[in-house]
């Protein structure tokens, strides 16, 4: 049967990235949309009506939306090359727990420290502290799924892109703090998915600065 | 009945009052699973939960042959997937993205706005009780054709929206706003006639005196949510 997969999706999202990676690693071909989220095309509306947000995985005219829940629907779907997830339901799991765990936690936070004012230094700090939780469950594993590239590190590499945004607006140093962290993610960097589906810190970083002039942040 | 292997030890720390907690008895309810359950009491709480769920001190935990597991729709997902009689989430991987994503929105949209009506007055009130009205509408139109939202039996997302039957629904007597007119919303009031048809949701939901007793005392203390 004739394979349509359509991902609607904003350079800059982390989340957007998510699928990026997963779509890459499992050999999907896709047809990459950018939508402008200040106007925001009829079938983002459609898609997505109820959170009018990206990512929308659109496979065969059927929209999947949420970026987690895509990812496991991606692994489904493709279950041959590169599963995203381990078998076992324990470690799966522990998998699950953790991508919720970002999604609750890190971009919440993240997000004070460039786009709220005067909630810089305390978001930062905050941060910090949710990506030292992050790497003490790393540990000395290659990835966070151990031996294999997998869900979590594709639930987090993302935000490493925003790293420059977060370290600029929060006056912090993340490679000081938390280094091992930054070694996953250069580790992480090295596979051709990730690579590919990262924008340049510098384009997020100015990207985001002029979000903050137009947000009377600047 | 499910299997039970050598030494199988369920035991579930939850809490009677929990929306979170009560669906995981459900879940293992309607597997055949024997659990042991502990009450948490969440205003002091053991050093057992504190232990088993370091990261978040919340209630529910599974713990599964020593193991623990957090976080109320993984540990869902995880019973599912463990033990294979009478399955909550639907086989086909689009169904089960469609399944995982109402249950998101019943937990992350629907409780957490609606959590904002008790404690607000006036304008305030009406705003939040409007903003949970727009998003019950999105499953009162899922509901549309189908006994459940899982279709002619019970299933994942059923289990999770009974946050809504059973909670959201139990506080209107106490506020004294119908969030959810049966006008407004018949096909919910007709699923939560057909939970109430069902012998395992009715095993597992909180009694309604005590609940509404529960909840008229927490939210004298102006706190948040149903718990």
């Amino acid at each position: 049967m004739a394979e349509e997969v359509i991902l609607l999706d904003f350079w800059a999202s982390m989340f957007g990235m998510r699928i990026r990676i997963a779509l890459s690693e499992k050999r999907v071909k896709y047809d990459y949309r950018e939508e402008d989220l200040w106007d925001k095309s009829s079938l983002l509306l459609e898609m997505n009506p109820v959170h009018k947000k990206i990512p929308v995985l659109i496979h065969n005219g059927k929209p999947v939306c949420e970026s987690l829940i895509q990812i496991e629907y991606i692994d489904e779907t493709w279950p041959d090359k590169n599963p995203l997830l381990p078998s076992d339901p324990y470690k799966r799991a522990h998998a699950k727990f953790w991508a919720d765990f970002i999604d609750k936690k890190v971009n919440v936070t993240a997000r004070r420290i460039w786009a709220a004012k005067g909630e810089e230094q305390e978001a930062a700090k905050e941060f910090i502290e949710i990506l030292k939780t992050l790497e003490s469950e790393l540990g000395d594993k290659k990835y966070f799924g151990d031996e294999t590239f997998g869900y979590v590190d594709i639930a987090l590499i993302g935000f490493y892109s925003w790293f420059g945004v977060y370290e600029k607006f929060g006056n912090i140093s993340i490679e000081s703090e938390c280094s091992k962290l930054i070694a996953w993610a250069k580790r992480c960097l090295e596979r051709e998915s990730v690579a590919k589906a990262l924008p340049e810190s510098e384009k997020v970083t100015t990207f985001v600065s002029d979000r903050r002039k137009k947000l009377g942040l600047e | 009945m499910a299997e039970r292997s050598e030494s199988e030890e369920v035991k579930l720390l939850g809490m009677w009052a929990s929306p979170f907690s009560r669906r995981i008895e459900i879940a293992l309810t309607l597997k055949g699973v024997s659990y042991e359950f502990s009450e948490e009491d969440i205003t002091n709480k053991s050093s057992l939960l504190l232990q088993l769920n370091p990261v978040y001190k919340m209630i529910p935990v599974l713990v599964h042959n020593g193991k623990p597991i957090s976080e109320s729709l993984v540990i869902l997902e995880y019973i599912d997937e463990t033990w294979r009689d009478n399955p909550i989430l639907p086989q086909d991987p689009y169904e089960k993205a469609m399944a995982r994503f109402w249950a998101k929105f019943v937990d992350e949209q629907i409780y957490v706005t609606a959590m904002k009506v008790v404690g607000k007055i006036g304008e305030e009130r009406d705003a939040v009780v409007e903003a949970t009205r727009d998003l019950l509408m999105f499953l009162e139109k899922e509901l549309v054709g189908k006994d459940f939202f899982g279709g002619r039996s019970l299933g994942f997302v059923d289990i999770v929206a009974t946050l809504v039957a059973f909670w959201l629904m139990r506080t209107e007597e106490i506020v004294g706003v119908k969030v959810v007119p049966v006008e407004k919303f018949p096909e919910i009031h007709r699923w939560v006639k057909n939970l109430l048809g069902n012998d395992v949701i009715k095993k597992c939901i909180p009694p309604e005196d005590e609940h509404l007793q529960y909840i008229r005392a927490r939210s004298c203390v102006l706190s948040l949510g149903f718990v």
